[in-house]
């Protein structure tokens, strides 16, 4: 049963950004965005042909400036937001903005993908989340699962929740919260549950994680040195709701259960060097995609802290007779807490890694040279948990 | 010549012929003289006695001259005269005692008249006293036999009055609680009494013995139930009623019984002191003294007046089962107390009490063969050993945090006075007395621990002692397990310290490494040859192999050395993340100095060179440059070149920029950041500068710069490569991640325009 091999598109310039197409749920899209300080920065669309193994991209026009972050609207393909720097009056400043693909990209990138780059169609700004009077915008997250008209942005030590109006043309801060301390504080990444009927929000800065109420802007919990080092990401399990992954310059990926926050419930530690990003799988939550500065994505299965019924740790009372025969049928050793497998596709830091959003079998990794890799779970372990 | 009985004389020819002389008057005929008649035959001799004047005359006439004859004569003459002179003498003197003689020999005579006269009387006499005599004894014979008879009824009498006074005295004897002298005096008339008991009177008295022994019995049984005697009264009371024929059986069980009440208050006291014994402050010697000396000892005595008494009429087990459930008790006591002996420090006391112990369980054995009894107090001693063991690993367990502390303290303090630095220990100083403390505790511990082998302890012989208990418990138990606590604590400090930001100081890690290093090396062959020497271990049981440990303190060492080199990088990795995060790099004004956080970098780096220095070896370097800072600088600065003359600054080719470290990367290896380094300073010391120039790196990558800003960076990363390269084993890995940062920066900048070479170098070589 040979895997695929993985799929490697390089960009021109370096890029940090990447996203699925968060409302797409029949093609393969991921959305890339670049970095480049002295020429206009693109979003690459790269479609993702399954049967063919292919590539397909297009390239948008980004002419705001160096994208940072870039995200989805869970309700409509072509929104997305991005958050970008800025420089004026020798100030650098990142801001975040709405956007709307031009509707002709798809069709115009089939015909003649080579002259798209020669010739490629700008995005369509729809709003600005203004945010001159509270610093760099650090991330841009939309509801989960929402219809697309609520989007949270952190911005230094702010978290402001926007309204989106008239077909989302129009921002406006709904609420806000700040978080107040000694120093400069700033948050560095942070995640909106989907659960609790998407009134939860987490944010990282420095060593802590965070947990707000959206409804009263107020914080829930707070897990101070979560990390040795600073937090660089983290990620909300889809299918169990107390549970998020952690990760950060201590080179380790924490699982941590919000209610009990003094310890961490599972700790990873297969990184040679910072980790930036960790992603559950939205289908399978043993599925867990970490990207690191050391060229590394991992691909790790933990079964034991997974919604799956795990043979160990499930009690033998609690196993229905149902579930019971459905461990018969697979007829296996439960499957244990392992790493799948080591990506080394990349040769510069891997900042960013993405499941996709149609394919929960897909997974895309960036790293700064502006090389993507598109990979898939071993077709092995996809027949274990899916029979 | 002469008769012994004539003395010495000065003249002896004249004695003996004065003595001839009046032998011849005499007519004694001695033997003596017969040999002299030999001689003196001769008719010529004077002195002979056969001497014939006439032949002398006649040969005298015929032989001699004229002249010869006058001077025989005259000579002769003389001879004659003095003989004449001597004779008077002799004649004067005997004359006065023949009269003398004469008067005694009269008296005689007279006397003897008397005396016939006497004798006649006194035959005389006594022939009357034999008449008399004769007449009494004839008398007397009538008298004697009739004092035989009355002495023969006397005796009889006698003893009918003991048989009569029996009850009275049997009674005087319940009084005086002489039981048993009572009882034997009724034994002596109990088989008359029988005999004679159709005889009324006999009868009456057997009744009233019976009656009286009936009594007595009773007093006995009483006094053997009230207890409170000891066990020799006991014993003896036993004794009593048995001779008294009560039913053996409830006798084995009352006195056993009765036994149990008086063991079990020994036991009772032992309890009592158990409880005090935190109070009072007893050593466990003196308890199991005194368990011994009261309840081992009674216990004994016990068994052998049981055996003494009823060993004939019941069987054993009754005394097995009695004797297992108190010594169980008793047992049970022991093990209390010794579970109370936590303290550590003096082992010989433990040892010498369970020696007593079990020395004492061995009169048992000897006493009850086959008893579980020693065999149970053999495995009392077992388990005291094993827990034993126990407690000292926990003590050295102890010992090693603390001497840790101890360190911790110690390295604590040139951050204190800062002035008084050349007191304080240094880390070589630190790291040998620390494993010497470490070996110095472990030796005492099995010094102590030894005792339970000792030879004249006599449970060492016991088959636990000889091999499971040295190899089980003293090698794995004790000196196995603490070394892998050792590891196991090490590592602990890794993980504990990685989430909290380091609250173990770094140099503490450093020194574990070095610590659990050294014992890979030498020091775990050495500890577990030691034991096995001393202990000398027989494996029967499969033992951790001095391989394993050495495997694993290597691990320990590994990965404590690792974990310095995180925290060490860390640290200085923050400092360059705060300097680069911190600072406008846009607006900053051109470059004049390198940055002081690089100079403190630097600083940092050196002092962990130093201090790794002390403890590990330099190793080796790659591509070793032998001293030039020139050959560096020239190496440097043609990648710097590189980097100049490369098109990636100007706008037009962006492609080439992503081409050239792409193929930079193709060439050189990839690097692990936070890789496991070798035992070696070289290494150590790379993989910090790893660590710290990565962050660097990354940070960079974070920011924006200004035309100055990049400058700036190339200026630190100049001066970085200026002193870091001499740290690493690999310089080509320093130059390619401060090309890597420079590149990066030059990416990230608003306006790439590098500076001079040349002007970097003024700065960096101005300080």
């Amino acid at each position: 049963m040979e895997d695929d091999a993985p799929v490697i598109y390089g960009l021109e310039f370096q890029a940090r950004a990447l996203t699925a197409q968060t409302a797409e749920t029949d093609a393969i899209r991921f959305l890339v965005g670049t970095q480049s300080l002295k020429f206009d920065n693109q979003i690459h669309i790269i479609d993702f042909d399954d049967e063919n193994n292919m590539i397909n991209k297009s390239v948008l026009l980004h002419d705001a400036g160096e994208i940072w972050h870039i995200s989805g609207s869970p309700a409509e393909k072509a929104v997305l937001t991005t958050c970008y720097s800025k420089t004026s009056e020798s100030r650098v400043l990142t801001c975040a903005a709405v956007w709307r693909m031009p509707p002709e990209w798809e069709s115009g990138s089939h015909e003649s993908p080579d002259d798209s780059s020669n010739n490629p169609q700008t995005l369509e700004l729809l709003c600005h989340l203004d945010n001159t009077t509270h610093g760099s915008v650090a991330c841009v997250l939309w509801e989960p699962m929402g219809d697309g008209k609520r989007v949270i942005s952190l911005a230094e030590n702010h978290v402001l929740l926007w309204d989106l109006q008239e077909s989302s043309t129009k921002a406006t801060i709904s609420s806000s919260a700040t978080l107040e301390g000694k120093g400069q504080l700033k948050f560095t990444a942070g995640k909106w549950s989907p659960h609790h009927n998407s009134t939860q929000l987490a944010t990282a800065n420095d060593t802590a994680i965070r947990g707000w109420d959206l409804r009263s802007m107020s914080q829930i919990y707070c897990i101070e040195s979560a990390h040795g080092q600073l937090v660089r990401d983290l990620d909300f399990n889809p299918n169990k709701q107390y549970y998020l992954a952690s990760c950060g310059d201590d080179c380790k990926v924490k699982f941590w259960d919000v209610r009990h926050i003094n310890e961490p419930v599972k700790c990873l530690e297969e990184h040679s060097h910072w980790v930036w990003s960790v992603r559950y799988n939205h289908s399978h939550d043993q599925l867990l995609l970490t990207g690191s500065s050391d060229s590394r994505v991992i691909l790790s299965n933990m079964v034991s802290i997974s919604s799956e019924p795990f043979g160990h740790l499930v009690d033998d009372d609690e196993l229905s007779d149902n579930e019971e025969s459905q461990q018969e049928d697979k007829g296996k050793e439960p499957l244990q807490d392992s790493i799948i497998a080591t990506y080394e596709e990349h040769e510069d830091s891997v900042y960013a890694v993405e499941w996709s959003a149609a394919d929960p079998w897909l997974f895309a990794s960036l790293s700064y040279d502006g090389r993507l890799v598109i990979n898939r779970v071993p077709r092995a372990l996809k027949y274990r948990i899916l029979l | 010549m002469s008769s012994a009985t004539t003395p010495p004389d000065s003249d002896p020819t004249g004695r003996r012929r004065v003595h001839s002389m009046l032998k011849l008057y005499y007519g004694l005929n001695e033997e003596g003289t017969a040999a002299e008649q030999a001689e003196s035959l001769d008719p010529c001799d004077i002195n002979g006695p056969h001497f014939d004047p006439e032949v002398y005359l006649n040969k005298l006439r015929k032989e001699c001259s004229l002249g010869e004859l006058m001077d025989h004569e005259s000579c002769m003459v003389k001879q004659i005269r003095s003989l004449d002179s001597d004779m008077q003498t002799l004649v004067y003197e005997n004359y006065n005692k023949f009269i003398s003689a004469t008067d005694t020999i009269r008296k005689m005579k007279n006397d003897f008249k008397k005396m016939e006269d006497e004798m006649d009387c006194l035959s005389a006499n006594m022939a009357a006293i034999t008449e008399f005599s004769a007449r009494i004894s004839g008398t007397l014979q009538d008298q004697h036999a009739q004092i035989t008879k009355l002495s023969g009824v006397h005796t009889l009498l006698r003893k009918l009055q003991f048989l009569f006074e029996l009850p009275a005295r049997l009674n005087k004897c319940l009084e005086l609680q002489a039981y048993a002298q009572a009882v034997s005096a009724h034994r002596r008339a109990r088989c008359v009494l029988q005999q004679y008991s159709h005889m009324p009177s006999f009868r009456g008295i057997q009744d009233d013995c019976h009656v009286i022994m009936e009594q007595l019995a009773q007093q006995l049984r009483q006094k053997f139930r009230d207890g409170g005697s000891s066990a020799k009264d006991l014993s003896e009371c036993v004794e009593l009623l048995l001779q008294l024929d009560e039913p053996a059986e409830e006798l084995c069980d009352k006195f056993l019984s009765h036994a149990q009440s008086r063991l079990e208050a020994d036991l009772q006291g032992l309890e009592v002191e158990l409880k005090d014994s935190a109070v009072t402050d007893t050593d466990i010697l003196e308890f199991i003294d005194r368990g011994c000396n009261e309840f081992v000892s009674s216990l004994c005595l016990v068994i052998a007046s049981y055996q003494e008494l009823f060993i004939n009429q019941m069987a054993n087990g009754k005394l097995h089962v009695f004797v297992d459930t108190l010594a169980a008790r008793y047992f049970s006591l022991v093990e209390q107390r010794i579970q109370e002996e936590k303290g550590v420090g003096d082992n010989s006391l433990l040892v010498r009490a369970l020696d007593r112990f079990h020395r004492r369980l061995q009169a048992i054995t000897k006493l009850l063969p086959g008893s579980a009894v020693p065999s149970h107090g053999t495995e009392i001693v077992v388990r005291a050993a094993r827990e034993r063991i126990k407690q000292y690993l926990s003590a050295l367990q102890t010992f090693y945090h603390d001497s840790l502390t101890d360190v911790r303290q110690a390295l604590a303090a040139p951050r204190l006075a800062v002035g008084g630095a050349n007191a304080t220990p240094s880390l070589p100083e630190l790291l040998t007395s620390l494993s010497n403390f470490i070996l110095n505790q472990l030796k005492s511990v099995l010094a102590s621990v030894h005792l339970f082998t000792a030879k004249d302890i006599t449970f060492s012989n016991k088959p636990y002692f000889k091999g499971e208990f040295c190899s089980q418990g003293v090698r794995e138990g004790l000196v196995v397990s603490f070394i892998k606590f050792i590891c196991q604590s090490s590592r602990q400090y890794c993980e504990s310290a990685g989430d909290r930001g380091g609250s173990t100081p770094p140099a503490l890690l450093l020194l574990l490494s070095r610590l659990c290093l050294d014992y890979e090396t030498s020091t775990i062959s050495y500890i577990l040859t030691l034991t096995d020497e001393q202990f000398l271990v027989q494996h029967h049981t499969p033992v951790t192999p001095v391989t394993a440990l050495c495997a694993e303190a290597r691990e320990a060492a590994q990965k404590l050395l690792n974990h310095y080199v995180k925290v060490q990088g860390l640290i200085i990795s923050q400092m360059l993340r705060k300097s680069v995060e911190t600072r406008d790099w846009v607006n900053t004004i051109e470059p004049r100095n390198v940055r002081a956080v690089m100079k403190r970098v630097v600083e940092d780096t050196t002092s962990i060179d130093v201090q790794v220095g002390l403890l590990y070896e330099e190793g080796v370097r790659k591509a070793h440059s032998s001293d030039s800072s020139k050959r560096t600088f020239s190496v440097y600065s043609s990648s710097r070149q590189q980097i100049r003359y490369a098109p990636s600054y100007t706008p037009s080719a962006p492609m080439d920029t992503n081409l050239l470290s792409n193929i930079h990367k193709l060439f050189s290896e990839r690097i692990d950041i936070f890789s496991p380094v070798e035992f070696n300073k070289v290494s150590v010391l790379t993989g910090i500068i790893k660590i710290s120039l990565k962050t660097f790196l990354e940070c960079v990558r974070l920011r924006t710069f200004g035309r100055y800003g990049l400058q700036q960076i190339q200026v630190d990363c100049h001066y970085l490569q200026m002193y870091l390269w001499r740290f690493v084993s690999d310089e080509n890995l320093v130059h390619f991640l401060l090309d890597e940062i420079v590149g990066s920066a030059a990416h990230r900048c608003l306006d790439p325009s590098p500076m001079e070479q040349s002007v970097i170098e003024v700065i960096c070589e101005r300080g």
